[in-house]
């Protein structure tokens, strides 16, 4: 019997933390497809960042790093820079990668930094309950925003793929989300088109995934991508906002 | 064997690549700076790496990353640059990661100033970060000891799998000194635990500090600790000058212990039985080689360009059997000989 569909090899066979209805398996998947079809685990470091996805190096087969928070995309200019031949990804909340690690977030781009980062956008702050994140929508309720987000008050989400578009060291900026099989598939080839580009050297490429947070956002998981839908799209577009292997008019 | 004419910054920079070091991530800070000024001349040519940070806390990070990969890999800075660092430090202790850490003190606590300092004792000794670890610290007192000692680090990095850190001071990454460089080898062991792409070849390995389970942290911890106990076994170093028949034994490290020395030969000249003991090490500290440089002493004096961080680890060492006295002076200013040789005369009974 032909098997049709299975687990990537570079997904480990082992169970995920993560809450029912969660989209991370998902982004996790996709990476370890596009890891697979390019035969480079053997070659591939990850770097995971503090939030929800914290322990993601035990379900990643290739080599992994735990980064302080933020830190993800220094730690990986270390391995990139120590070993230039190597595959390497970090893989970022929104707290993790557009709060506490701007900084590093920026100056990897500025660089050209040749890695890919994978960005998941479900604006809060998971791991600990719920909180306000920098991509937190105006008007959401969280934790620390309980009458809602006033940007009067805490200020407006950062869109972070528009930001990073404006850097010359970008490569490919692109949100994505998996919100639904179409999408789903289109997240696939920006993830696979940013490990190409460190492939051939072309600089940071960055994919953002609108994902959802169930528990944090007290909806049902299809409630959750209802809201995704209807709530976030319209605020983070869909999208290329840089892609330079794009052609003029295309 | 050849010998130069060098700054201690770039005496000790010259050294690290010839111990094998291959990527460096530094940040510019006074008074260290000549650190990386060397290496971004230096490493490319070399077959290195040298990389300017968008910060000391990134700086730290590329470290985490560079030696993840089983490479040798250093940085440097200042004593507010070692303070932005000491996240980076805590989670590379805990990842059993070896670097080494080079901080070049200037005066504090803040902004402080930019004149030599050893005010980052306790720090650099008992607070480098969160969590119960250690880092190796060496304490050169001459360009000379700027050049072995950061080739010693990078070995006993590796072989402990830990931080080793060299405590020098601005006053000696300025001066300049006769140096010269022996016969220097990349020594670095094998690493399979290395995460450098399994090669479909091994299981992956994970590089990582996080122990949701209490039992599995505090074992981690406990392993580490003994591995820190067969270092304070073996590791210590001190120097002993004229310390045999010594009546005040005088404790000073870095460029401080050259100041202390030539004190020491103004007693000695005046006859007081003054001596001195210059700790190596600073972690771990030299008990026993203080305990045995002390045996006849009546009175020791730390000398510190600092409050006296140091005080508390001499007495702890002698375990209180001596008077332990202080002078130092702090925020930069550097201890005449004559106001250490006017404290060992008030301690020698010499009005």
């Amino acid at each position: 019997m032909a098997v049709v569909f299975e687990r990537p090899h570079a997904l480990c066979d082992v169970p995920l933390h993560y809450c029912p209805g969660c989209t991370h398996g998902i982004i996790h998947r996709l990476v370890c497809e596009v890891i697979d079809e390019m035969g480079i685990e053997g070659d591939t470091i990850g770097i995971c960042p503090v939030g929800c996805s914290v322990m993601a190096y035990d379900y990643f087969n290739c080599d992994m790093i735990e980064a302080p928070h933020g830190r993800a995309p220094a730690v990986a200019t270390g391995v990139k820079r120590a070993k230039p031949d190597s595959f390497v990804f970090t893989y970022q909340g929104d707290g993790d990668l557009a709060a506490i690690g701007t900084a590093e977030t920026v100056h990897a781009a500025t660089r050209g930094e040749n890695i890919v980062v994978i960005f998941v956008n479900n604006t809060t702050y998971g791991m600990t309950g719920g909180q306000m994140a920098p991509t937190t929508l105006p008007g959401q309720i969280t934790q620390t925003t309980p009458y809602g987000r006033d940007p009067k008050i805490q200020g407006y989400p950062v869109r972070v793929c528009e930001m990073l578009s404006t850097l010359s060291g970008t490569a490919l900026a692109q949100r994505v989300s998996v919100d639904s099989v179409p999408h789903i598939r289109e997240a696939k080839k920006a993830i696979r088109k940013a490990f190409e580009n460190q492939k051939e050297k072309r600089g940071f490429s960055i994919v953002e995934v609108l994902s959802t947070c169930p528990t944090n956002w007290g909806l049902s998981p299809i409630e959750a991508l209802d809201r995704l839908r209807e709530e976030m799209i319209p605020y983070y577009p869909l999208g290329v906002y840089k892609d330079i292997t794009a052609k003029e008019g295309e | 064997m050849e010998r130069s004419l060098m700054k201690g910054n770039e005496a000790l920079a010259e050294a690290a690549m010839r111990a094998g070091c291959k990527c460096f991530f530094g940040y510019p800070i006074t008074p260290q700076t000549e650190i990386s000024a060397y290496l971004a001349k230096k490493m490319a040519s070399a077959g290195g790496l040298f990389l300017q940070a968008e910060s000391e806390v990134a700086a730290i990070n590329m470290v985490l990353g560079a030696a993840s990969t089983g490479t040798r890999v250093m940085t440097s800075s200042s004593s507010p640059g070692i303070s932005l660092k000491s996240e980076g430090i805590s989670y590379i202790a805990g990842s059993d990661l070896p670097c080494v850490i080079i901080n070049v003190q200037r005066g504090g606590p803040g902004l402080g100033g930019i004149q030599p300092s050893q005010a980052d004792y306790w720090q650099a000794t008992k607070g480098l970060g969160h969590g119960d670890f250690h880092v190796l610290v060496f304490a050169p007192a001459s360009v000379q000891e700027m050049v072995d000692m950061v080739v010693r680090a990078f070995d006993k990095a590796d072989e402990y799998r830990m931080p080793a850190m060299i405590l020098a001071d601005g006053l000696l990454g300025q001066m300049m000194e006769p140096v010269t460089f022996p016969e220097i080898k990349d020594n670095a062991p094998e690493k399979p635990w290395a995460t450098n792409g399994h090669k479909n070849k091994r299981e992956h390995n994970i590089i990582n500090s996080l122990y949701l389970k209490p039992d599995v942290l505090e074992n981690s911890v406990v392993e580490r600790f003994e591995r820190y106990k067969k270092i304070e076994e073996t590791e210590t170093d001190a120097e002993c000058y004229l310390c045999d028949d010594a009546d005040i034994v005088v404790c000073a490290f870095g460029a401080t212990a050259r100041v202390a020395k030539s004190a020491v030969n103004h007693a000695r000249e005046k006859g007081i039985k003054a001596g001195l003991f210059r700790p190596k090490t600073l972690w771990p500290f030299p008990v026993k080689e203080i305990n045995e440089a002390s045996k006849n002493a009546k009175v020791l004096l730390s000398v510190e360009m600092s409050m006296g961080q140091m005080v508390d680890d001499i007495k702890l060492a002698i375990n209180c059997s001596k008077p332990v006295e202080f002078y130092g002076r702090t925020g930069g200013v550097i201890p005449k000989p004559t106001e250490i040789l006017a404290e060992i005369e008030k301690l020698g009974g010499v009005k």
